[in-house]
């Protein structure tokens, strides 16, 4: 297979942001958020408010948990914001972790000697749960996936939802978050409180298009956040290893980011055509 | 879609270590299910175990990874000279250039549950040798075959239930063609655990007994655990005769339930077309359909009049999982390396444990094996909870 011609290293994928979304610890959503990740607000941190997912039918929406609350309230508000149909979105949804709480009740279920699971318990338990209740309320039957990278998994999603943009052509969600573990398991995956972030990326820009960032494999170590607080917050949730992103999002500003991915190879993310 | 080169392919279940014990079974018509002994597991059913998981030791260096699931994924890439295949293609195109998309459902989520047991009773703490990120974690897979392996290329587990990695294919290619890699190791490993066993029993899906697929009084799924590889690699302009292509992927949401199917198999269907869609494919061109058949009244009825309205009633089709049972996030892998030994060995295998075929069924349902020197193109398909469904198209080039 020697004669073969390939590019030796990864063309840069590239699409329009088209729509936001955001939710954490002090940060509510985009609108009132992206001032303070633009460092033009000062940053109160609080514990993370989860909305109920009103798209979702009543008996669907008694049975999430926190994780399908916070994947599909950034979903929401991204898809507001970009003023796209959802049922129209293919969508990666991406975090380390499944439904923390519903894991940790399986396990102490099954460690006595019942071991009698809830079945709601059990599908919700699933990493794709988020992704599922999201096609249910959305009525969206293109392709969605739920992926998971540790750490990178930000990153992992981001390139999992540029390829299939730059392959179908077709405008896809991304969808990012992380809820906390309690305890015994926090002690061994700390994560400090949730913590969600969408997009919605196309490849043409669009009335809403709030920037064009073009992605590629760069071997030099991530950026920080100026703030304290919010770099703890990126430090701490997979999810919000894309805050350096946003903020050049929110400042409106064009320029590079390098975020983070595998301990051998960080994402380079070039901003650009900011409104 | 440009087709892309299946270099090698290996799988590891309850039918057997490797591609020749496992179409060896495939032959005969065995069935890997036996009755439950796992674990403490007491639940009247039947599973499919691969024999030895527990005597498999990981590389020392790789000792922090340490479960069930990455002793599997261990014991499936050490067969049918996988690695070595894996180390040869990361000299010719770069370790960089060769990426790792793998499929779990569960990953080691039986250290957890075995950790959850040796609570310090005092403090409630885990004990400490429970390493999270190593074992619990769905990424902990790709870590390991990643480290194991010496790929470092991006790096993504799918985990989507029972069709992860029938998409690790479809992301694998769609980061071909972008341009990020050259060649991809794909695959899916779930291992059995204490929350599949009770949690689908919980949802009433489990059989008593082996799991009939596509038979009238089908009652349930037998589930099991398996280790599959495959290495896709970019294709030069004329791909040789006879070799084995990944052609067409197809990929929708049911947008209905979380654990039932759409009754009428809406998303499945929209997979199968995509994925002919993809392969420049007629439904006539379609030799042979392993399908997700799991055994359950609804899957089985869905998915039988997705496949009918789809190809008609002349296509010969069968599910396998009444052979090595219900392997979950790695039934997607498992069931294209069946494909590729059945478009390799010319033969399409029949489905074990059926015995009174669903009346219902509006195609040519495969109870017994066939032989077909002429057989080019096979489909496989994957669907799993959330209604997350995945066809796959196979071809031996002319």
């Amino acid at each position: 297979m020697s004669g073969i011609a390939h590019p030796r290293r990864a063309p840069p994928l590239s699409a329009y942001v088209r729509g936001v979304g955001l939710l954490g610890p002090g940060l509510a959503d985009w609108h009132s958020g992206a001032p303070v990740i633009a460092g033009n607000a000062p940053y109160h941190p609080c514990p993370t408010v989860l909305p109920a997912p009103q798209s979702l039918p009543a008996a669907e929406r008694r049975r999430t948990g926190a994780t399908v609350k916070l994947a599909i309230g950034v979903a929401q508000q991204a898809v507001a914001g970009a003023a796209i149909d959802p049922a129209s979105l293919a969508a990666v949804f991406t975090s380390s972790s499944g439904d923390g709480l519903i894991c940790h009740e399986i396990c102490e279920t099954l460690a006595t000697d019942d071991r009698q699971i809830s079945p709601t318990r059990f599908h919700n338990s699933v990493h794709n749960a988020a992704a599922g209740y999201w096609s249910i309320a959305t009525g969206a039957t293109a392709a969605s996936s739920a992926i998971c990278g540790y750490d990178a998994s930000f990153a992992a999603g981001l390139i999992e939802a540029l390829t299939q943009i730059a392959v179908s052509g077709a405008p896809a969600l991304l969808s990012a978050y992380e809820t906390p573990y309690p305890e015994p398991l926090r002690a061994k995956r700390p994560i400090p409180d949730s913590f969600g972030a969408a997009l919605v990326l196309a490849l043409a820009p669009g009335e809403t298009s709030l920037a064009r960032i073009t992605a590629a494999l760069t071997d030099a170590p991530c950026d920080r956040m100026p703030d304290a607080g919010l770099e703890a917050l990126r430090a701490g949730v997979p999810a919000a290893r894309c805050l350096p992103l946003l903020r050049l999002l929110a400042r409106r500003e064009p320029g590079r980011v390098v975020i983070d991915y595998l301990s051998r190879q960080r994402l380079a993310v070039e901003v650009c055509e900011c409104r | 879609m440009r087709p892309l080169s299946i270099s090698r392919f290996t799988a590891t279940s309850c039918i057997g270590r490797g591609l020749g014990e496992t179409v060896a079974s495939l032959r005969a018509r065995r069935s890997g299910l036996a009755p439950c002994t796992f674990e403490t597991v007491r639940l009247e059913t039947y599973v499919g175990e691969v024999p030895g998981v527990d005597e498999e030791p990981l590389p020392r260096e790789l000792a922090r990874f340490d479960c069930r699931n990455n002793r599997l994924a261990h014991l499936g890439l050490r067969q049918d000279g996988f690695i070595e295949a894996v180390r040869e293609s990361a000299a010719r195109w770069g370790p960089r250039r060769i990426g790792l998309i793998l499929g779990t459902s569960t990953s080691g989520m039986l250290a957890t549950e075995l950790a959850y047991r040796g609570r310090d009773p005092a403090s409630g703490r885990l004990p400490a040798g429970f390493d999270y990120a190593a074992t619990h974690n769905p990424y902990a897979l790709a870590d390991f075959a990643g480290q194991l392996l010496g790929v470092e290329g991006p790096s993504t587990v799918i985990s989507t239930a029972c069709s992860s990695s029938a998409k690790a294919f479809a992301a694998a290619w769609r980061m071909i063609e972008a341009g990020w890699i050259d060649a991809a190791v794909v695959g899916g490993v779930d291992s059995l655990c204490l929350t599949t066993l009770y949690g689908f029993h919980s949802l009433q899906l489990v059989s008593p007994a082996p799991c009939r697929p596509f038979d009238a009084a089908r009652d349930g799924i037998s589930i099991a655990e398996a280790a599959a590889f495959a290495l896709l690699e970019r294709l030069p302009d004329e791909a040789g005769s006879g070799t084995l292509l990944l052609t067409g992927s197809g990929e929708s949401s049911d947008a209905h339930h979380m654990s039932s199917p759409h009754p009428q198999g809406r998303g499945a269907r929209q997979a199968m077309e995509q994925a002919l869609a993809a392969a420049n494919l007629t439904p006539a061109d379609i030799d042979y359909i392993n399908l997700h058949g799991t055994g359950t009244p609804s899957n089985d009825a869905a998915e039988g009049c997705a496949v009918s309205g789809v190809f008609g009633p002349s296509v010969r089709a069968s599910s396998t999982k009444g052979a090595t049972g219900h392997t979950l996030g790695a039934a997607g892998a498992l069931e294209a390396v069946i494909c590729a030994i059945a478009l390799t060995h010319r033969f399409l295998p029949g489905s074990a444990n059926t015995r009174q075929l669903e009346p219902a069924i509006g195609f040519d349902y495969l109870r017994g094996n066939r032989e077909d020197e002429g057989l080019r193109r096979a489909l496989s398909n994957s669907f799993g909870f959330g209604g997350s469904n995945c066809s796959l198209v196979l071809e031996r080039s002319a």
